[in-house]
């Protein structure tokens, strides 16, 4: 019998106001400003508008203060947030070359043009905490040095110029961009479709398929050609004016991966090569899309599927954490009619054993005497 | 061919587009100010907006291959008529509304033969030298964290 359970309002609406209580925390101390964590909790930030799929650092800030810190709370927040928005229309693909390089770095070239530009990278600190962070001590303003304006080179464009690497994906003429925001996913799914996944995809998935691949299971022998992280232009035509404005900037991370070759009798070894483009300043995000974009590319490229990051279904699947966590945590909604029904099962179950047992028993008896 | 009137409109397009970018990087002190700065004050009616939507914002496969969907991007809007009749618009990322509409009225000052010299002096001027010291500043901090490679060795001389 199915009885309708009502009753959760007040501890609900008490645990929400508990909830407010705790994520403001000591009322001693300052709150903390949607400001403050834009500026010096950036890559949390950064981390939230690439996983929401959504670009805009002031609401992805106040999703990780609203969400008290946890990342995928605050992803979820935002991805709910962009279901309530209109689309007016999709950019013009950003041009990664005109970047305005804030680090790049290769680790194929040590001299290439435009040099190896470390940025703000954690890169070569120690790693050992700093207790000097306890406290606001005063932080020096950065090193300049005056530079002449350079076009800062892409890597894969210098092994192109010897036909050393494969080109650019391209598609023919009328294909047209997949959106997984608007159709269903089908598999096989094309390369357009599978970098969107992957750059709104979980990064703590994609980290352990990358490095799935570099302990053997679907390893395809990669390097990074280059690494690149700073703004690029957004523009939009403007169907009012005829022609792309830009809409101002936007910071992304780029990577390209530089793979193991692939020859064969008609055509000569060339290196092949993954894709990672992610929302913020997020390189290991960025490089771990790389490697799976590649280990995905396995059946394009006439490669044996045996490992988990080659299987396409699975890895896009299983990358999104919105709907990870949401078929995760619905386990703990009530489930009490299903979990009734199952005990009344294992209940009816057993008594039949016994039942049965019992009968054994006697036959087993009169056999005897 | 007139050569002059074929160039004449591209050139046209071209200061449109980069007041156009100029005004979409514009912040409120920028507008504010210049709209301080305003002689007269013209009379401004809403044809749409603000509103705040979505870009998606595209890449492309290795950097120059086949678009894809990266991911979306807030983008605010406005359209706006003067009294005049010039309507003027304006789009810039973000969700700052009044910013927005307060750049479509320039958008339309820009295009009257009046004001556009007081646009470009009070406003696009300024936004753009803000932004080239801005990347200056980040290119020259960039360029501090230059590897110069040194060899102990040198093997050709």
């Amino acid at each position: 019998m199915y009885v309708a359970v009502k009753g959760g309002e007040a501890a609900i609406n008490n645990a929400h106001r508990l909830l407010a209580d705790r994520r403001r925390g000591d009322r001693s101390l300052p709150s903390v400003t949607i400001e403050q964590i834009v500026e010096q909790l950036g890559l949390a930030v950064d981390r939230v508008m690439a996983e929401a799929s959504l670009y805009d650092r002031a609401l992805a800030a106040l999703a990780v203060r609203q969400a008290r810190g946890d990342m995928i709370e605050a992803i979820f927040l935002l991805r709910a947030y962009r279901t309530t928005l209109p689309r007016f229309g999709s950019s013009v693909p950003v041009d990664t070359a005109g970047m305005k390089v804030e680090r790049r770095v290769s680790a194929t070239y040590k001299d290439l043009p435009g040099g190896q530009l470390l940025g703000p990278t954690f890169d070569y600190t120690h790693r050992l905490l700093d207790p000097s962070l306890l406290t606001d001590p005063p932080v020096d303003e950065p090193e300049r040095r005056s530079t002449p304006e350079e076009h800062i080179m892409r890597v894969s464009d210098i092994l192109a110029h010897e036909g050393l690497i494969e080109a650019d994906g391209e598609f023919s003429e009328d294909h047209q961009a997949g959106d997984l925001t608007r159709e269903p996913l089908e598999f096989p799914m094309s390369r357009d479709l599978r970098l969107q996944a992957l750059a709104r995809g979980d990064e703590g998935f994609l980290l352990a398929l990358g490095y799935s691949t570099q302990r053997g299971y679907g390893g395809n022998h990669p390097f990074v050609g280059e690494i690149r992280i700073g703004e690029v232009e957004v523009e939009i035509e403007v169907a009012e004016l005829g022609f792309a404005v830009s809409l101002g900037r936007i910071r992304v991370t780029e990577c390209q991966m530089v793979n193991q070759f692939k020859g064969s009798s008609k055509a000569p070894p060339q290196f092949t090569r993954g894709y990672g483009l992610v929302f913020g300043q997020s390189e290991r995000k960025a490089m771990s899309m790389s490697l799976v974009d590649r280990a995905l590319r396995a059946e394009e490229l006439g490669e044996d599927i045996t490992a988990p990051a080659q299987d396409e279904e699975f890895v896009i699947s299983h990358s999104d954490n919105v709907q990870a966590t949401g078929f995760v945590e619905h386990l703990k909604l009530p489930h009490y009619v299903d979990f009734q029904a199952e005990l009344a099962l294992v209940r009816k179950m057993r008594l039949d054993i016994e039942a049965a047992r019992k009968g054994d028993r006697g036959e087993l008896q009169e056999a005897a005497e | 061919m007139d050569l002059a009137k074929q160039i004449e409109p591209n050139a046209e397009i071209a200061a449109r587009r980069r007041a156009a970018g100029l005004l979409a990087r514009a912040t409120t002190n920028d507008l504010r100010a210049a709209w301080e700065k305003l002689p007269t004050k013209p009379e401004v009616r809403p044809v749409r907006g603000p509103e705040t939507g979505l870009v998606m914002v595209r890449g492309r496969i290795g950097g120059g291959g086949a678009p894809f969907n990266l991911g979306e991007a807030t983008v605010t809007r406005a359209t706006v008529l003067l009294a005049s009749g010039t309507a003027g618009h304006a789009q810039a990322l973000g969700t700052a509304k009044d910013n927005v509409r307060l750049a479509a009225v320039f958008d339309a000052l820009w295009q009257e033969a009046g004001t556009r010299d007081f646009v470009e002096a009070a406003l696009l001027d300024r936004i753009e030298q803000r932004i080239a010291a801005e990347d200056k500043q980040k290119a020259e901090e960039t360029a501090a964290t230059r590897v110069d490679f040194f060899t102990m060795v040198r093997g050709d001389d």
